[in-house]
């Protein structure tokens, strides 16, 4: 029992059993499911980059939709105009959210706190704006869609993502790279240094490093990441739509980071999990389900702060502590 | 010249409501230190009240009975909901009134449908009046007179009543106030209200200005965080200036670059922010 326990600690081991878990389950999901699980994937990407920022850095970001918004129309911009491959349509989201982080987040690093919110919260809804006014490129509220699907190209290798099951392991591939990309970003030296700026930005300025460009990097390695699953979000729905950018749309990615814990990297992806199947489940009954997700926030505000899994998470450490004792 | 002036009318009017929702946003950010979230969604309860009253008698009851009815709403809130997280970071306090707005907002729709509704204003301020060659709805014209009367108001309450001075000290040093003997958490509780009264009395004054929908909270709540942020926060000058800047670049928008109308306040936000990034009346933190 306790070398289970030992391996399940292991970081690595966990993570390949995760990893083989998500491989694995098409082959017993139907369609529906496995549509569900990649609408899940998405959602934890984006909220595991949220998290960065809100769990590592301790920046609270109400504008964060507006990098996975802009990363889903850089990428249906790119396949409509440029070009059908697959691959630069996602680093086209990418790469086109990293640029637009680099000068939002210049511009919000300079306060932080309260006012770090409310400086992302308007520039999020700046950017949200655009896409809804600017209707000759983004085809305002419609949306811009209409792309042919592009070809899963790879060494030569083709496959048809139209297929829900093809592009799910697609999606998985993106969204596990991203994950282990913010694992090694969380536990690198630079991680530290984030952590550090979350619990005392003024004792990390002390030991000579930058607090500003510290902070600037995470946001832009948050809008990245946001806009790489924002990309996979307008593959997925076959369209960028400007409600993707809304603060609203933010607000999501908070409350799947609150629902599944902020201290944990995989909480936010737990979150996203366990926000689906309540959505799901509330709006078979009421097509009010905001007033049930304000309820639920309040509560979890109140009794649990680290999240649900984190509450998991950190109850079973104690325990295992406990054991060992004895 | 006339454009010109109908555009600074048009900007005042509603940069005064801006002002009211900003004042009560600011000051219970500097006593509570919450930055409420769910102010706009009180703004837009006082409008929805002041309707429904309205329909059954009148716009001045509305007026009246519609911010009280909203005040007592958030003494509760702040009783049993913000009291616990006090203390807590401030991420946390965010979360928290942003519940509180998710569950305000769609318990507004609930109640009142999804629709928009018109509110006629008074008899007394109905119609329009000739001005130059044209002519100009009087409500427009009241608004933009009672917006000063009431900054001076407010002005007295804070800096000459007692209770002013007392919020004001509060604001600057809480630990000191308790000292002194100020019953700091009955403070924090009438502030809450104090500033969810300011906005359901905009809220109720806009009924008639605009048509009452579900999005008017979120609209203005936005609005009024960009009008704490370039005025400075907690600054009662700056909340002012902030609220008709805004209200102006509104209206001149609108008519100049209709295009670029929408994105404008935002632009004036990073604007302030490379220039002064503690607001124009803000001090050095």
């Amino acid at each position: 029992m306790s070398r289970l326990s030992g391996l399940l600690g292991n970081k690595v081991f966990s993570a390949l059993l995760i990893v083989a878990a998500l491989l694995l389950a098409p082959k017993i999901l139907n369609t529906y499911g496995v549509l569900v699980l990649t609408e899940i994937l998405i959602m934890g990407l984006f909220a595991m980059s949220f998290n960065l920022l809100f769990g590592y850095t301790g920046l609270l970001s109400f504008g964060h939709a507006g990098f996975f918004g802009a990363g889903a129309y850089f990428c249906v911009f790119c396949l409509l105009h440029w070009s059908d491959s697959l691959w630069l349509g996602l680093l086209a989201g990418l790469g086109g959210a990293a640029v637009l982080a680099l000068v939002i987040g210049w511009l919000c690093v300079r306060r932080d706190e309260i006012y770090f919110a409310i400086l992302t919260l308007g520039f999020g809804m700046m950017l949200y704006t655009v896409a809804h006014n600017w209707r000759s490129v983004t085809g305002g509220s419609d949306g811009l869609g209409g792309f042919t699907f592009p070809v899963l190209k790879l060494f030569g290798w083709e496959t048809a993502l139209a297929n829900p099951k093809a592009f799910y392991y697609l999606v998985v591939l993106v969204v596990v790279a991203g994950a282990v990309l913010l694992m090694r970003i969380v536990s690198s030296p630079f991680g530290l240094l984030l952590t550090a700026t979350r619990e005392n930005h003024q004792r990390v300025a002390f030991v000579g490093a930058n607090v500003r460009s510290v902070r600037l990097l995470a946001f832009v390695l948050a809008g990245a990441l946001a806009g790489a699953s924002g990309a996979l979000f307008a593959l997925f729905n076959r369209i960028a739509s400007p409600e993707m950018l809304h603060w609203s749309f933010s607000g999501k990615a908070v409350l799947m980071t609150i629902l599944g814990g902020s201290g944990v990297l995989l909480g936010p992806a737990v979150g996203a999990a366990i926000f689906f199947v309540l959505e799901h489940f509330i709006t078979s009954y009421t097509t009010n389900w905001m007033i049930f997700l304000g309820a639920i926030l309040i509560v979890l505000v109140l009794v649990f702060p680290s999240g649900v899994f984190g509450a998991l998470v950190q109850r079973l450490s104690r325990s295992e502590r406990g054991g060992s004792n004895v | 010249m006339e454009g010109f002036f109908f555009n600074v009318l048009n900007g005042l009017s509603w940069g005064m409501l801006l002002f009211l929702i900003s004042m009560g946003l600011t000051t219970v950010f500097c006593v509570l230190g919450v930055p409420n979230f769910a102010h706009g969604s009180l703004f837009m309860l006082g409008a929805y009240t002041a309707m429904q009253i309205a329909r059954w008698s009148s716009f001045w009851l509305g007026l009246l009975v519609a911010p009280i009815v909203v005040a007592g709403l958030s003494v509760l809130i702040e009783r049993f909901l913000l009291r616990p997280v006090y203390g807590r970071n401030v991420s946390y306090q965010l979360l928290l009134t942003f519940g509180v707005m998710l569950f305000l907002d769609d318990g507004i729709r609930l109640v009142w449908g999804p629709a928009y509704h018109v509110v006629n204003p008074p008899e007394i301020l109905a119609g329009v009046i000739p001005l130059f060659s044209q002519t100009y709805p009087v409500y427009r014209l009241f608004l933009v007179i009672l917006g000063p009367v009431l900054g001076v108001a407010l002005w007295a309450f804070f800096s000459l009543s007692r209770w002013g001075k007392i919020i004001r000290a509060s604001a600057m040093d809480r630990e000191m106030a308790e000292t002194v003997g100020i019953r700091v958490p009955v403070l924090f509780t009438a502030v809450f209200a104090f500033g969810a009264w300011l906005a359901a009395v905009g809220g109720a004054l806009a009924a008639p200005h605009q048509s009452v929908g579900p999005a008017m909270g979120e609209q203005i709540i936005i609005e009024s965080f960009i009008v704490v942020v370039v005025g400075g926060m907690g600054s009662f000058p700056g909340a002012f200036v902030g609220a008709v800047i805004l209200g102006l670049v509104g209206s001149f928008g609108t008519t100049l670059v209709p295009d670029l109308q929408m994105a404008l306040p935002y632009i004036l936000l990073a604007a302030i922010l490379l220039a002064r990034p503690t607001g124009l009346f803000g001090e050095a933190p």
